[in-house]
């Protein structure tokens, strides 16, 4: 924990400046279309414009077909952050950091994203409920200055940004889960931003049903989408499925990321999720890292995403 | 690789479901070990009915973890990854639901039924 400021440390240095600009969202493809808009959207408005990374599923402890050493990947994927010329604010990790909860899985996740040299936020993946006490793990990890199971939010140059948690007390049948308490305090957490805050939500399982069947949604996300309807620009980052799949609706634009560790199948092709396997020199190709472009002005937030190989 | 896990999954559920079958409908006890076995994020077989007294072990075949967890708290196994295995005992007569906590959508139901 020591490398890692405290949350409410970097909420105050951060600080706050965009209430009450235009603000909207949606999505981008080209990197350089992002860099233009972001020197164009800077000159009007002189505020520098900033970028953040999501990194996915880095399931540190999987050694299995098609990937041997989830670790090696990930570290890949932290040397492509380190020798990127524009440095992101921060690093979001959307979760299933280790593959089974265990100590020196998360202290190997920890040391390899150390060398990133950013601040990271997290939020757990299913994988990182399996320690004995369901979770006390990742909280006594990864918990400080968080609410509930873990939950939080934090505002960075404007713009408003929540860490949801649906890993947890799932019920049988069920899909991904927020559950009540969490949800009022995202309620609460909302009400003090004006609707022209973009939001970017993050949390691990999908907030749309991608795959019902496969339990690839989010069972109570419509409350919290209504939530979020008032909006002008909100962008929710999943990870969970092992590829990228967006979808934009309304003022939302959802985005799932490429884990570090291994592809799954599309949605319902093939009798189940899991590892999918790759051969060797396509494997690199599958697993990926993203990064979020903020740009004051009328344009999307821009999500680039890019892979290992 | 599915293929691969398409022949070898059904065929092993197969074998799970008649000899846990046979044990409930004859008279003598089954000797082939009640096996459910978890692969491609399903339980086979999905309902098991067996006698009072048996004994059931899962099996995970899944490159990905697995728990069984009774709805009724009755029983709960810690995490399988790939080959780990939980055996229960059922004394009582009655009807077990139970999924899998790290994939709520896996779920399946052992009837146990009296003599």
């Amino acid at each position: 924990m020591q490398d890692r400021p405290h949350r409410r440390r970097f909420i105050e240095c951060m600080g706050w400046a965009g209430t009450g600009l235009l603000w909207t969202a949606g999505g981008g493809v080209m990197s350089s279309i992002t860099l233009d808009r972001a020197a164009a959207a800077a000159k009007k408005t002189g505020v520098k414009p900033f970028s953040f990374l999501q990194v996915s599923d880095s399931h540190i402890g999987f050694t299995k077909d098609p990937n041997p050493d989830a670790r090696a990947t990930f570290r890949e994927a932290v040397a492509k952050i380190r020798a990127m010329p524009d440095k992101p604010d921060f690093i979001i990790h959307t979760g299933d950091i280790t593959q089974l909860s265990k100590p020196q899985e998360f202290d190997d996740a920890d040391q390899i994203l150390k060398e990133a040299g950013l601040t990271v936020f997290h939020v757990p993946g299913e994988h990182d409920m399996l320690d004995e006490g369901g979770g006390k793990a990742y909280l006594d990890r990864y918990g400080a200055g968080t609410l509930g199971d873990g939950w939080y939010s934090f505002d960075h140059n404007g713009v408003h940004f929540v860490g949801l948690i649906n890993v947890k007390a799932l019920k049988a049948g069920g899909m991904g889960s927020f559950g009540q308490p969490q949800l009022d305090w995202l309620k609460a957490d909302l009400a003090g931003h004006s609707a022209s805050t973009p939001i970017v939500v993050f949390t691990h399982v999908p907030m749309w049903t991608i795959y019902e069947k496969w339990g690839w949604g989010t069972d109570d996300a419509t409350q919290a989408l209504s939530m979020l309807a008032r909006f002008g620009s909100v962008t929710v980052l999943n990870g969970h499925i092992h590829q990228v799949i967006q979808k934009v609706e309304g003022n939302v634009a959802f985005h799932t990321a490429r884990s570090t560790a291994f592809p799954q199948p599309a949605p319902g092709q093939g009798p189940a999720p899991g590892p999918m396997k790759a051969p060797a020199g396509d494997l690199h190709a599958a697993l990926g890292v993203r990064t979020v472009s903020v740009v004051r002005g009328t344009g999307p937030l821009a999500v680039v995403d890019a892979t290992l190989g | 690789m599915f293929q691969t896990l398409i022949r070898r999954i059904p065929s092993a559920a197969a074998a799970a479901l008649a000899a846990v079958t046979l044990g409930a409908a004859a008279p003598a006890p089954s000797v082939t070990p009640n096996i459910i076995t978890i692969g491609n994020f399903t339980f086979g077989p999905e309902v098991a009915t067996v006698p009072v007294g048996t004994t059931l072990t899962w099996v995970n075949g899944d490159d990905i973890p697995h728990t069984v967890v009774a709805i009724d708290k009755s029983f709960r196994s810690p995490v399988m990854d790939t080959d780990g295995r939980f055996s229960f005992t059922f004394t009582k007569a009655g009807t077990y639901e139970y999924f899998c906590s790290i994939h709520p959508h896996m779920t399946g139901k052992v009837v146990v039924q009296a003599p």
